[in-house]
């Protein structure tokens, strides 16, 4: 297991007592999926059911309602509130179980409910969210029965119009478990550790400061039971983080707030944020509000005051200067993995082959429709192109250059499911960064509120201590958990349809998309 | 250390009901009456100041009031009686080309003066038409260009109007003639006459002190000068008079005050340049060119002329070509216009100035990259006012809004704002695309990325010919 594996090298590099001081031991987190329901009282469902007066109490809906919408509780006379959210709607018609048509009273009417009008937007629709939230309930991707169409968005580009060509038969018979999703991070034979993740993605930075502990440790959680990576964002290395050393990034961003020797030595992959796709040129912002005293103490600053990270790296204005960078962070800790996180400006190509050339292991690239937790609309909408192309255009050039398989193309940047991830893949990256998924999975309804006064209302993104303690660790990590259940499920499901018996051989499978804005003639039919 | 150009800004709160997107729906029948009530834990506590507004009640649209959206009473409810909606009030604000989003941050900005910031990643579709069908761009590590941004105080946002030649003449060692006079205006963009139908009395008086407190200049119709009021000496330098091709020329006293003065196209454009020269020799005069049919081969053949120092080129309030069974974008005109000059090797002599369709911050950065030196603003200005273009006003009728009695403080201060948000955003995006000057912005289309091209250099590679267009 990789796990003891690293404690043992970081020994033997004899470390400095002052970091040897700091490791503690690491938790394992078993992949265990079971049901984590939602959080609120009244879950928003797509469906809701209406009862009338014309109800006389005889119980018949609950008794024909599989899913057990209806609830009467014994020693009660009245119903209680329906759980709406397990309701398939009008899937249930011929089911021969659909409480509207058994009701004797005809006192039942179905409606899809008028809240999806609010709910969700262009990229992350109503059914998507609701789709999450099923996922990150039960750990396996919703049953079609629900009719949600939660394989892309309603952006009409991109993700949201590209769709895969399966073969009407699989042309390999494969079992689920024949299928690899795992992922080499470390591809340049450098004498490095060859770090390999269970699925091919992993979670996105997040700050002590921009999301809650809670949050973070979740994330944390769901990194170690698959195998896998969350990262520290840039607001320091959290003491709760320590346990989970081992599968944590920690970040060095241009305020390099909370960096130190210490936490570039304890972990195995450290990033360079160059630059966030949300925000790309600007540096980073975490609004004054959300500077409370623990969130000041660990970036060593001063509570209620703005932080700014600046862009870019003042020391960093070439090639050569990120190759500098790159060595002191590989001389501070030889073990480690190095990812250069990048956004997707229109020479992405260069930065790309540059990072590889400056000794990177990851090139992540972070595309312009990515997530914040806040930046300016203005900047979010227009500055840089979306992850799309990116993809495209640096798979390409990387292996003109001769070199796409020396290092690991990671890209984020708007992935919101299974099929983005697939899709992303098969354009030409390795794996992926996912992060506002995750947050979804916690019971973010993406109102866009995280900058605001105290944070997030929904307390994922706030460190207010009343607001985060809207839900507690173990509820937090087996939605996460589950949710990343359900899409490596899904994404199984997408190679064996494919007859793939590794993700690393959708990579650049181009020929297996078609685009519905486009004739998908000529060389595709070959 | 020079001085920095500074907008002094104040909050300036609206004088109506707020209209938010969403609001919840209460049905109240039923409710346990719990004593846990989620509104009261409301995080931005919207239900206690709603209730508070209500007592004072002035609009029943107050109804509908600033909900964040956050679900959070509609799902911890006891009962489960609340329920959020869109709020239709919302839905029908502006029309196709202004949407109820721009409506809103054109709202937020006029009363904050600061950049519209928000959470969570973008929300809207992949691309659109319009301004939507470009990114800009930003400069990263290997771009062997980038200026460096070491501080956004050190981005400049000043522009030139006027000639500029590409060649200085000397004889004997001493410049020949005079160099044609240049307006330095701070920032690019100067304030148009509001579209017809939408000309208040009451709001060039305002723009006058607008144009005076932000450093820029204001367009005013001569035919509406008398409703400037007295007193203008001091603010001359900020005013332009608009003549028609064929009204009197302004009294000379007046025109010697002025910095810059517009006139329509038209017949004798040459003779009308030399007549309002001689009276004042450092005004710089613009030809209002409408960009219809003609647009595209008029304004190259002003351009070439030695006397026009400036085109302001104006297509509808939607940015649409004019007169035009399929409009063209001004963008695409634009584009298309700037790149003709500069074949021709003439663009950096005459100034373009372009109005149509600049909504928001974003696309003021995006027409200077599509070749424009600055734009020209009114609707915006106008919305800044709490308009919400129902478009009352254009059949004579009441303003909805009320902005025929707006007091001058609040007027000048929402529209103060609104420039000052402006202002910011486009250095934000500057500083990420690498850029110190604005002027260096112009027609910088390496620092945009189009659609069409990179949907082609894309998924046209791959995907084969493009469906409908």
């Amino acid at each position: 297991m990789a796990n003891s594996l690293v404690q043992e090298e970081m020994a033997e590099q004899d470390l400095p007592q002052s970091t040897l001081e700091t490791l503690v031991p690491q938790v394992e987190v078993r992949r265990v999926i079971k049901p984590a329901p939602p959080r609120y009282r009244n879950e928003i469902a797509k469906y809701i059911i209406r009862r009338s007066d014309a109800c006389k109490l005889c119980g018949k809906c609950a008794e024909v309602c599989p899913q057990g919408v209806h609830v009467l509780k014994g020693g009660y006379k009245y119903f209680a509130a329906p759980r709406q959210n397990v309701c398939i709607g009008p899937a249930c018609k011929d089911s021969g179980h659909y409480c509207v048509d058994l009701c004797p009273n005809g006192a039942l009417k179905m409606v899809e409910n008028p809240m999806m009008k609010v709910l969700g937007d262009h990229r992350w629709t109503s059914d998507l969210i609701l789709a999450t939230w099923k996922m990150a309930e039960t750990g396996a991707p919703p049953s079609p029965e629900y009719g949600y169409q939660y394989e892309c968005g309603n952006s009409g580009g991109g993700f949201d119009r590209l769709r895969f060509r399966f073969p009407a038969v699989p042309p390999v018979d494969l079992s689920p478990d024949e299928i690899d999703t795992s992922l080499e991070l470390n591809r340049r034979g450098d004498g490095r550790p060859q770090i390999k993740i269970d699925v091919p993605w992993y979670g996105g930075g997040m700050s002590f400061g921009s999301v809650s502990n809670v949050t973070q440790l979740s994330k944390a959680q769901a990194a170690v039971a698959f195998n896998t990576f969350t990262c520290t964002g840039e607001g320091g290395y959290m003491e709760r983080l320590r346990p989970y050393d081992e599968h944590t990034i920690t970040q060095v961003a241009t305020g390099l707030f909370g960096v130190r020797e210490e936490t570039i030595q304890r972990v195995r992959i450290v990033e360079f944020k160059y630059a966030q796709g949300a925000k790309p040129g600007l540096g980073g912002h975490l609004l004054a509000d959300k500077v409370t005293p623990a969130v000041a103490k660990m970036r060593e600053t001063v509570t209620g005051i703005s932080l700014f990270s600046p862009f870019p790296f003042h020391s960093v204005y070439s090639i050569e200067d990120h190759k500098k960078h790159m060595d002191w962070i590989k001389h501070i800790n030889r073990h480690a993995l190095v990812s250069a996180k990048v956004s997707t400006p229109a020479d992405v190509d260069m930065v790309a082959v540059g990072s590889y050339s400056a000794g990177a292991h990851i090139v992540h690239m972070d595309g312009g429709y990515g997530g914040t937790g806040a930046a300016p609309d203005i900047a979010k909408k227009n500055i840089a192109m979306p992850i799309e192309y990116a993809i495209v255009k640096v798979h390409d050039f990387l292996t003109r250059e001769g070199v796409r398989d020396k290092i690991t193309l990671i890209v984020s940047g708007g992935l919101r499911s299974a099929h983005d991830i697939a899709k992303a893949i098969a354009l030409g990256a390795d794996g992926v960064v996912v992060g506002t998924g995750e947050l979804v999975a916690l019971g973010c309804v993406r109102c866009a509120r995280c900058e605001s006064g105290r944070g997030c209302p929904r307390g994922i993104a706030t460190t207010d201590p009343d607001l985060q303690g809207q839900f507690n660790v173990e509820w937090g990590s087996q939605r996460v958990i589950n949710l990343y259940n359900a899409w490596r499920i899904e994404l199984v499901d997408i190679l064996r349809r494919l007859g793939m018996r590794s993700v690393s051989e959708l990579r650049g499978r181009t020929d297996l998309l078609m685009h519905l804005d486009y004739g998908n003639d000529a060389e595709q039919a070959q | 250390m020079p001085d920095k150009y500074h907008i002094k800004t104040r909050p300036v709160p609206p004088r109506r009901p707020r209209i938010g997107r969403c609001g919840v729906v209460d049905w109240r029948e039923d409710c346990a009456g719990c004593h846990n009530c989620v509104k009261r834990a409301c995080v931005f506590d919207r239900y206690r100041e709603e209730a508070a507004y209500i007592r004072d009640l002035r609009e029943m649209d107050a109804l509908f009031f600033q909900c964040m959206g956050c679900f959070s009473c509609v799902q911890q409810c006891t009962k489960g009686l609340l329920s959020l909606a869109l709020n239709p009030v919302y839905e029908r604000l502006g029309n196709g080309y202004w949407t109820p989003q721009m409506i809103e941050t054109t709202w937020t900005q006029a009363e904050t003066a600061r950049i519209p910031v928000s959470g969570a990643g973008y929300r809207g579709p992949f691309s659109g038409p319009g301004f939507d069908s470009m990114w800009t761009d930003m400069s990263e590590i290997v771009r062997p260009t980038r200026d460096g941004i070491h501080g956004r105080e050190y981005i400049s946002t000043a522009v030139d109007i006027g000639r500029k030649p590409s060649l200085l003449q000397f004889e004997s060692n001493k410049l020949e003639g005079r160099l044609p006079p240049l307006v330095d205006i701070p920032i690019p963009m100067v304030i148009d006459m509001m579209p017809q139908g939408y000309r208040l009395p009451n709001l060039p008086p305002i723009f006058k002190v607008v144009a005076a407190q932000t450093g820029t200049i204001a367009i005013v119709d001569f035919n509406d000068w008398d409703l400037l009021g007295n007193d203008l000496e001091q603010y001359l330098p900020g005013l332009a008079a608009y003549i028609g091709p064929s009204a009197a020329l302004p009294a000379a006293a007046l025109l010697r005050k002025m910095r810059l003065v517009e006139i329509g196209d038209g017949a004798g454009l040459e003779q009308r340049i030399a007549e309002l020269k001689a009276i004042n020799p450092a005004i710089v005069v613009a030809v209002r060119i409408d960009l219809d049919a003609h647009g595209f081969e008029r304004s190259i053949e002003l351009a070439g002329k030695p006397y026009i120092e400036a085109l302001h080129l104006v297509a509808d309030i939607n940015g649409n070509e004019l007169n035009a069974g399929s409009p063209r974008f001004v963008k695409d005109m634009l584009r298309q216009i700037h790149t003709s000059l500069v074949q021709r090797g003439i663009r950096n002599e005459v100034t373009l100035i372009v109005s149509g369709g600049v909504a928001l911050a974003e696309h003021m950065a995006k027409q200077i990259i599509c070749g424009a030196d600055l734009v020209s603003v009114n609707l915006p200005l106008l919305i800044a006012l709490e308009c919400t273009l129902c478009r009352q006003c254009n059949d004579g009728k009441a303003c909805r809004a009320g902005i025929g009695e707006i007091d001058t403080d609040y007027g000048v201060g929402r529209m103060t704002n609104l420039i000052a948000a402006w202002h910011d955003q486009l250095i934000e995006v500057m500083g990420a695309m690498g850029i110190r000057d604005v002027r260096r912005l112009r027609g910088e289309a390496g620092r945009a990325l189009f659609f069409e091209e990179i949907e082609e250099a894309t998924f046209g590679k791959l995907f084969g010919a493009r469906r409908n267009g």
